[in-house]
């Protein structure tokens, strides 16, 4: 309990520190956002009456302040720079909320893509005893890892979408017209990020594996009588993903807080690109609560990771 | 054990054959795509008559070469490189929001191809001699997206709104000078000016909405425009429909088109190939050729002028001599060949060549080659023998501009001028060089309308807009002549004065309008250019097959 108070105490704190620092740089960085939103043809009165709208005659702490205890209060702000209906501008919440599906499905789809391929490549890699193998797959792992996803992207979308036309690049689907190509559209960008990450994680699981292999509990359970399946997906594996729960954590939370170069790549309109298109149009309310929603997400997987591992190693908890 | 192996393996297997999941839909898509390269040859040569219709520059003839019988309905996607500022047509400013918004929303008048106006939803009217009320009447029976007839109420509360009558915000600047909106009487709307503008008539083009519908909850943006308002979504982009009541008769043909925000040119050209998108309207000159075979791509002046932007109050460039010696040391030609492929119209001065009327080539003052010679002379002159540091600020984000810039720069260097870029987002652009000026020198273009005085007005001594600082009272009184002429003629001689005294006194290094280049599926015609930018959809159409 106590645990769970601290964590959430350090949660609150960084929260704060990184909102302050995200409003302090937008008030440094060059680039006003009326003249960003009217352009250069806008009337003077008009002008004055937007910086009347968006509260920007007041001193820059009095807007922090009034920014965040909306948000305390549950009011995410409206966003400067995209329009709700004629009228109206878009609440943060709602904009963020029809991104939010796009950016999560495509880090589960990712997930499982990294799950599926790597824990089966990981274990048969483990036990193989063939040096052909061994080193083939050393070489694709290492190669696959190298590649930066953004250039992973490109090539995936070379490949599978000029050259077999699985699907037409930058030809994204909305989620509300068409479900299924909508996830059909993700597996894409999906193989994309978890390519180097199953790779990566396949490593990971390996070396775990070969090292929990030599270990006491392993010669005991086999002088025990243990089937070698029992002392393989009972024994070893299951001790050998403790390092690999760590690492898909951190993975998790780079998708989940949006996969900016991906969604650039294959024009997905996540939470990654509005966060660099609400940047350059110095639209602060959004990028306030993309940031704050970031933040929370590293450090909530990463509590998630924490508490998994006292649930998967027992020896932690007792310490 | 095996058994285990190959049971994982067989796994693994079908994950990947799930990943490969397209290969069913491979036949699919690659047979789509092979009708859309047979249509193409056959189709071949009237992409070819339009590709040289555009190097002629000529909007119209370029339109008239599209082939092929109309057939109504279907439906289109658009790549369009912008999200809209604003769903308000009043409060829309930038260009890329406008384009779109021409669908939807209608003045009294309206543009057409020609750059003239012609009568929207007013069906007549008058101005007085003196050119201070204007008198409209009001065309029988033209119909609101939501059903209700346009009256005398919604034309001034729309003329009152974007004026600033309404609440004392102007929206539309050049409406600012209106000073009273009245009902005649249902059918006829007079309007009041301060100060008399034979160009005012081009601000009439003006949005107009539903009395009240400026202030209303739901906000539904409702015109009268030939497609309707469907859908707006941040980061994907504008869905409008076909409007079945239009006033004008036979428009539009198609059913549904979709905006669709396109994330940078790249990813525009595969979603060109890959079918997503029919149309695109910003091509640079190697997509065009890359994609001259598969599609119909068509051309024509665009209404930005372009130019290597000097801040007339920094020094060195406060000297006159400077300032020219730059306008002579650029090699406007090959400016041309590299960035447009040689499709740009080069200008010296602030007007469009389309404006034919107003427009007068100066071309030959600098000339359109180099003249290092002369340039070096004029530097000497000035006390800058051995040349002078200029920092070029260019907003980034516009290719064009960068690309320009970097051939200008090696052109100063060859001059003796040590020119260096510097890139900059363009938010920073609009508060650093546009409303601060505080900068040296950018490259970046600026946008007309029809009207002569919309890019001559800005380089007034006094102009808000006035972000190179050109100070010039006989310039400033050469403006106000032509904009209080009332006799075209008189008019049109005053323009041209502006127009030499800014390019004589180099107020900036003037140098191109650059072309505007689209792709459009070959199944498609009727696309229209406008000397405005707007797409106009309302007459684009699929061809019989």
């Amino acid at each position: 309990m106590k645990y769970l108070g601290k964590k959430i105490a350090t949660l609150i704190m960084t929260l704060f520190v990184v909102s302050a620092a995200a409003f302090i740089a937008f008030q440094i960085i060059p680039g006003d956002v009326v003249t960003s939103i009217l352009g250069t043809e806008a009337t003077p009165e008009r002008e004055a009456q937007l910086r009347e709208e968006l509260g920007l005659n007041d001193p820059p702490v009095v807007r922090y302040f009034r920014w965040a205890g909306g948000v305390l209060r549950g009011d995410l702000g409206v966003s400067y720079r995209y329009a709700k209906n004629m009228n109206e501008m878009m609440p943060v919440a709602e904009l963020i909320g029809d991104k939010l599906p796009i950016t999560l499905s495509l880090a589960a789809i990712s997930l499982v893509l990294i799950v599926v391929v790597s824990i089966p490549l990981g274990v048969v890699w483990a036990r193989s005893k063939s040096k052909v193998l061994d080193a083939a797959l050393g070489v694709i792992t290492q190669a696959s890892m190298a590649i930066p996803s953004f250039f992973l992207g490109i090539i995936v979308t070379y490949l599978f979408g000029m050259v077999l036309k699985c699907f037409v690049p930058g030809g994204y689907v909305s989620y509300e017209k068409d479900m299924g190509g909508f996830l059909f559209y993700l597996l894409f960008p999906a193989m994309a990020i978890a390519l180097p990450k199953a790779a990566m994680t396949a490593r990971f699981l390996r070396n775990s594996m070969l090292t929990e292999m030599k270990s006491d509990y392993v010669r005991t359970a086999r002088s025990k009588g243990c089937s070698e399946r029992r002392v393989m997906y009972g024994h070893v594996l299951r001790n050998a993903m403790m390092p690999v729960i760590t690492f898909w954590g951190m993975i998790l939370a780079e998708i989940v807080a949006g996969s900016i170069v991906v969604e650039q790549v294959f024009s997905l309109p996540g939470i990654g690109r509005l966060l660099i298109s609400s940047i350059s149009t110095r639209d602060l309310p959004v990028v306030e609560i993309l940031i704050l929603y970031i933040t929370f997400v590293v450090i909530f997987v990463y509590f998630l990771v924490d508490i998994l591992y006292r649930v998967v190693d027992p020896r932690i908890s007792s310490r | 054990m095996k058994k285990r192996i190959s049971v994982l393996l067989i796994m693994a297997l079908l994950t990947m054959a799930a990943l490969g999941g397209c290969a069913g839909g491979t036949d699919g898509s690659s047979g789509d795509n092979s009708s859309v390269e047979s249509q193409t040859g056959s189709t071949d040569g009237s992409s070819e008559d339009n590709a040289s219709a555009a190097s002629q520059a000529e909007s119209s003839e370029s339109s008239q070469s599209q082939a092929g019988s109309p057939v109504y309905g279907g439906s289109i996607v658009v790549g369009i490189q912008q999200d809209v500022d604003s769903l308000d047509p009043h409060k829309a400013t930038a260009a890329g929001t406008k384009e779109i918004l021409f669908n939807i929303f209608e003045g009294l008048v309206k543009p057409d191809e020609n750059g003239d106006l012609m009568n929207a939803l007013a069906s007549d009217y008058t101005i007085s001699e003196d050119g201070l009320v204007y008198t409209f009447t009001l065309r029988e029976g033209v119909k609101f997206h939501n059903g209700n007839t346009v009256t005398a109420e919604d034309v001034k509360y729309s003329l009152d709104r974007a004026s600033g009558l309404l609440d004392g915000t102007p929206l539309i600047s050049s409406l600012s000078v209106l000073t009273s909106v009245d009902i005649l009487d249902e059918k006829t709307v007079q309007v009041t000016v301060g100060s008399a503008n034979t160009e005012l008539i081009y601000s009439f083009v003006a949005a107009i909405i539903p009395a009240g519908s400026g202030e209303e909850e739901s906000g539904t943006p409702i015109g009268t425009g030939p497609f309707s308002f469907v859908s707006y979504k941040p980061q994907e982009g504008v869905v409008i429909a076909k409007n079945a009541d239009y006033w004008q008769e036979g428009l539009p043909y198609l059913d549904e088109v979709n905006f669709k925000i396109v994330n940078s040119p790249d990813t525009a050209l595969l979603e060109l190939k890959g079918g997503s998108i029919q149309i695109y309207p910003y091509l640079t000159d190697s997509q065009a050729n890359e994609l001259k075979d598969s599609f119909q791509i068509l051309s024509a002046p665009s209404d930005v002028v372009q130019a290597l932007f000097l801040n007339n109050a920094v020094e060195p460039l406060n000297d006159v001599r400077v300032r020219q010696a730059i306008c002579y040391a650029l090699d406007l030609d090959m400016v041309n060949e590299f960035v447009a492929g040689g499709g740009a119209t080069l200008v010296s001065s602030a007007m469009l060549p389309t404006l034919q009327t107003y427009y007068v080539d100066l071309t030959d003052t600098y000339g359109s080659s180099a003249n290092i010679q002369k340039a070096q002379e004029l530097m000497a002159d000035a006390g800058l023998p051995d040349g002078f540091d200029l920092e070029i600020t260019v907003p980034s984000n516009y290719e064009y501009h960068m690309q320009t810039a970097e051939v200008v720069a090696e052109q100063l260097k060859a001059a003796g001028i040590n020119a260096t870029i510097n890139p900059v987002e363009w938010s920073s652009w609009l508060s650093d060089c546009y409303t601060d000026r505080n900068y040296q020198s950018t490259i970046s273009g600026i946008t007309s309308d029809m009207t002569p005085g919309y890019l001559t007005n800005r380089f007034q001594t006094d102009s808000k807009k006035n972000f190179v600082n050109f100070a010039s009272d006989v310039y400033d009184e050469a403006y106000q002549n032509a904009a209080a002429a009332l006799d075209p003629a008189e008019k049109a001689e005053y323009y041209k004065q502006v127009q030499k005294i800014l390019c004589d006194e180099a107020g900036s290094a003037f140098i191109q309008v650059p072309p505007i280049t689209i792709a459009m599926d070959p199944k498609l015609a009727g696309y229209k250019f406008y000397p405005v930018y707007v797409q106009d959809m309302s007459t684009v159409y699929y061809t019989e097959q």
